[in-house]
Parts: C-alpha cells; sequence; structure tokens
C-alpha cells in the first residue's frame, strides 16, 4: 500500500538527496534518477535521461531510407522486430507498396516471437530485481530457444533486419516453421510452470500487490501504453487500435487487469505470452503461400513529399514513427516516439511517498529498456 | 477515462479493419472548435489534422483532454527554406480508434509556443526534448534545461543549419 510521506505531515523536516545510478543494477542500462528522500520514503523522484542518447533521428536524415533500416532494431532491442516493422511500414505506406500476405503472415510470427522473448528478458530480470535468482535462468532457457529460430532465419540472435521495404528479405525454411511449432508446443506447459513457481508465491504477490497503482487517467495523462495501461484496466493495444499488417486475420484477447498494481501489470505480460502463442498458432495454420517481396521496389526509395505516421505495438507499447518526406531518397525528418520515454515520464508522479524498495518494484514492473529512453 | 465522441464506427470493440478502415467521415469531432481536416488514414497514419495558431495550442490541449485523448507526443520539424519552424502534437485515443496531428508554424527567428504540460503532464519530457533538438522555446515550461542532450550543450543538432 501507498502510505502517505512523513514528509507531506511534517513540512520542513530534514531530506537528502540519493543518486540511484546511473549505473545501478536494477535500472538494466544507464539510467539515473534523483531521489529526495525522507528516510526510506521517496519525496521526489527525478529520472536524469540521456546517458546513452546517439541522436538516431539525425542519423535517420543523413542517411537514405535502407541504410537507416538496420538503426530501428537498435533502439529497443528486445522489440528489434516490431522496431523495425514501423519503419518498414511508414516507407511502405508513403510509397504505396502492398506488402504480399505470406511476409505480412511471417512478419507477425517472427514479431510474436520476439515479443515472447522479450517479454521473458523481463519476467527474468524482473524478478532478480525483487531478489529471486532462478527465474532468470529458465526464463533464458526458454529464450534461448526463441533465438535459436530466428538466427536460423534471419541471421542475428537480437538485432534483426530481416523486414525489407515490401516484405521480408528471405522465405522461411520447413526448419522454421517445425521449429516455430514444436516452440509454441514446448511453451505452453512452461508457462503453467511459471505460473505455479512464481505467480502463485505468496512472498512473491504480498511483493506486488497494490504497490505502485497507476490510474488509466495517470496513463492518459502522460500518454503511457503497453502493459502500463492494459495493468489499469484499459484494453488499448495498437494491433487493434490502430490495425496494421495481418493482425485484423487472428483471433486474439487483449488482456486487462483493473487493479492498476504492480501485479496487475505483471499479470497482464504473463498473459499475452499465452496469447502471442495463439496467433503464432493460427498463423502457422493458416499460413499462404506466395511471394514474400512486393515486386517492383526500387532499389533506391524516393518517397512522395508529406508527412505518415505508423505504430505498432512493440512490446512496451506504442512505437510511433513519423516521417517528413520532401521527395528525396532519405527523411526530412524523422520522429521515432517511444513507449519506454512515455511509460517512465509518469514515474515522478507515481512514485511519490513510496518506500525505495517499492519504488524499484514498479519501475521493474514499467519493463524500462533505456536505449529506447535516449534513442 | 470517458470521451464523448459520437461515432460507434471508432470504437474499440467493433471488427478490427486492416489500416485502420477508411477515412472518418463525417469529422467525428466536429463538435470541438478545432478546424480539424479529415485525412486517409491508410494514406497518412492519422485520421484528423488540424493547424492551428500558436496562441491556439493550449486550449486545444484542453479540448482534446476533456474528449478523452491521451498525449502521444510533441515534436518539431525546421522549415529552413520558410524561415518557419512547426511543432507537431501528436494525441491518440485509448478507447476509440481516432488519432488525431495538431500542428502550429512560429517564425525560425523567434520560436517560441506556450507550453501544454499544465494540460498534459505528459508533455514535460516532450516539450523538452524538441528545445534540445530545435532550440523551439515552451513559453512557461517548468524546466528547459537539457534533456537528453549533455547538461553544458547549446546547440540544437536537428535544426537544419547544425553543422557539428
Amino acid at each position: 500500500m501507498v502510505k502517505e510521506a512523513p514528509s507531506s505531515r511534517a513540512a520542513g523536516r530534514e531530506t537528502f538527496v540519493l543518486n540511484l545510478g546511473p549505473q545501478h543494477p536494477a535500472t538494466h542500462g544507464v539510467l539515473r534518477v534523483r531521489l529526495t528522500m525522507d528516510g526510506e520514503y521517496l519525496v521526489e523522484a527525478e529520472p536524469v535521461c540521456g546517458y546513452i542518447h546517439r541522436m538516431q533521428e539525425k542519423m535517420g536524415e543523413n542517411r537514405t531510407y535502407a541504410q537507416f533500416l538496420p538503426n530501428t532494431s537498435r533502439i529497443d532491442y528486445l522489440s528489434a522486430m516490431m522496431y523495425t516493422h514501423a519503419f518498414v511500414g511508414v516507407v511502405e505506406r508513403a510509397a504505396r507498396i502492398q506488402v504480399p500476405p505470406r511476409a505480412e503472415y511471417i512478419r507477425v510470427i517472427t514479431s510474436e516471437l520476439n515479443r515472447i522473448s522479450s517479454h521473458l528478458v523481463w519476467w527474468g530480470a524482473f524478478l532478480l530485481d525483487l531478489g529471486g535468482f532462478t527465474p532468470l535462468l529458465y526464463a533464458f532457457d526458454d529464450r534461448e530457444r526463441i533465438l535459436d529460430l530466428l538466427e536460423g532465419l534471419t541471421g542475428a540472435r537480437l538485432t534483426y533486419c530481416y523486414y525489407r521495404f515490401g516484405g521480408v528479405c528471405n522465405d522461411v525454411d520447413e526448419s522454421f516453421l517445425r521449429g516455430t511449432r514444436a516452440f509454441v508446443t514446448h511453451m505452453r506447459p512452461r508457462l503453467k510452470m511459471y505460473r505455479d513457481l512464481v505467480t502463485g508465491n505468496i512472498i512473491f504477490q504480498k511483493r506486488l500487490k497494490g504497490i505502485g497503482p497507476i490510474s488509466a487517467e495517470m496513463c492518459r495523462r502522460y500518454g503511457a501504453t503497453g502493459p502500463v495501461i492494459r495493468g489499469a484496466g484499459v484494453a488499448y493495444d495498437v494491433r487493434r487500435a490502430e490495425p496494421y499488417s495481418a493482425y485484423p486475420d487472428f483471433d486474439f484477447e487483449i488482456p486487462t487487469y483493473p487493479e492498476c498494481d504492480s501485479l496487475a501489470r505483471y499479470m497482464v505480460r504473463m498473459a499475452e505470452l499465452e496469447q502471442s502463442l495463439r496467433i503464432i498458432e493460427q498463423a502457422l495454420d493458416r499460413f499462404p503461400d506466395g511471394p514474400v517481396m512486393a515486386e517492383k521496389v526500387p532499389r533506391v526509395l524516393k518517397l512522395p513529399a508529406g508527412d505518415f505516421c505508423y505504430a505498432v505495438e512493440a512490446a512496451r507499447g506504442r512505437f510511433l514513427v513519423r516521417l517528413v518526406s520532401d521527395g528525396k531518397d532519405g527523411a526530412y525528418r524523422l520522429k521515432l516516439r517511444t513507449p519506454s520515454l512515455s511509460n517512465l515520464s509518469l514515474f515522478g508522479e507515481a512514485s511519490q511517498g513510496m518506500l525505495l524498495p517499492d519504488a524499484l518494484a514498479m519501475m521493474g514492473s514499467l519493463d524500462l529498456v533505456i536505449p529506447d529512453i535516449d534513442r | 477515462m470517458s470521451g464523448d465522441i459520437p461515432s460507434e464506427k471508432a470504437s474499440l470493440d467493433g471488427p478490427a479493419v486492416p489500416d485502420g478502415g477508411p477515412a472518418l467521415r463525417p469529422n467525428p469531432l466536429a463538435h470541438l472548435p478545432i478546424p480539424f481536416q479529415v485525412v486517409d488514414y491508410a494514406e497518412r497514419g492519422v485520421h484528423l489534422d488540424a493547424s492551428v495558431a500558436p496562441d491556439q495550442v493550449v486550449a486545444v490541449a484542453g479540448e482534446l483532454d476533456k474528449s478523452g485523448f491521451a498525449i502521444d507526443t510533441i515534436t518539431g520539424v525546421d522549415w529552413l527554406a520558410e524561415g518557419q519552424m512547426e511543432v507537431v502534437y501528436d494525441f491518440f485515443h485509448p478507447t476509440q480508434r481516432l488519432r488525431v496531428a495538431v500542428r502550429t508554424r512560429v517564425p525560425r527567428e523567434h520560436p517560441e509556443v506556450p507550453t501544454i504540460s499544465t494540460v498534459f503532464p505528459g508533455a514535460n519530457w516532450h516539450e523538452r526534448e524538441t528545445h534540445d533538438f530545435f532550440g523551439i522555446r515552451f513559453a512557461g515550461h517548468p524546466d528547459l534545461t537539457p534533456f537528453l542532450l549533455p547538461e553544458d550543450a547549446t546547440y540544437h543538432p536537428l535544426r537544419k543549419d547544425f553543422n557539428p
């Protein structure tokens, strides 16, 4: 439960400043939070960003579209497929390229595999934050199977550059399809084991229940999306709100939990693992034949002048690319709106009056990727 | 969270339509005093787009706030040849299938717009970032110190005349 900070009752009481980071292990990257503490309670928390800022948006302006494509998997390196999807999506929208159905299905399968592997990293690391070491080993064991599958298909294990303007760079083979089906079969009992091992654990539940409430209204005012807004009971998912690719073909649920606490955000991601498996299974069942690249996509793309947006549901929430073109072979302006930045922006307000260890549990439940904030 | 948008077509409960469906006609936000143009979502990635005067952005953000919109992002575009800076505000609706963009232009020599962080606290960081990259000042903003750039940065790297 959030307790009222003693400071709010006794103004003028002595406080001290505590620097969390820039390299605290619980922040998985180089994030710094300047905390004003009253004993163990947070009076004020101010995230200090930019330690690994790379000016990706400038790189988007001084490269051609194809040259910038590999950068998109290095923003949120755990959602590389989805981020590449948004960038090829906005270019395809501007150039009016029709992507063949088989390529769209491959994109959905690989994006959902990527979502599962991202959630598995979060699951392991989050429990590590809370003091449980073993779950990480289980998570990475299962994640390894996804990385092997995607490595066989794309040649990369993390920073995939597999999607192309108009499709994907090569067709899937029999071993990928067989392996993906085997993974779905393998993963379902593992999810049950995760529930038995961790989710049902009373110590774990007491650590998260009622901790770090983030209401739907707060999500709206800060633009928080993904499992954060769904853990506040709002079924907002870009795959439904702005349907793209082949997602309208599949039957899946948007898991929501109305409790608004850290446990709700945990439960949302656990349920999403199951939904991603469902989507992959349906895509494999109805996998269409045909080409995996659109015909006649020029090697050097020049987009018509204009202002174009494309949003995807990445593992952490809404990722939006805004591309302003002036008719040349590279973007005049490329804006990357990343979910981690918006999700972290509410931390200062949401963490007020919390105990420090509770605030860290809440930060873990936001699933931050720091290069996604700093870009 | 409630939005009074009289359009069943835009509800998230409806069947999923690829590419966001056809252009929303008529404008479901016609009751608001915002000069929205209906645009084709499949072509542009937004449903409604409005250009307003710089002194209107706070009132526009207030109207969208009352209609239940969420702040998506804020960014700039440097139109060097025209001597103007554009500020683009993006909003999405958490429960309706509706994406809107609002834009305004200010002279390049004096790029200043009022802050909307008083309406959407989430705008605070987006405006700080826009100030970092473009040097656009947001009047009334609580803290325009560098956000992503080094703390002593005096340059604005996304200006088209920026030379490192």
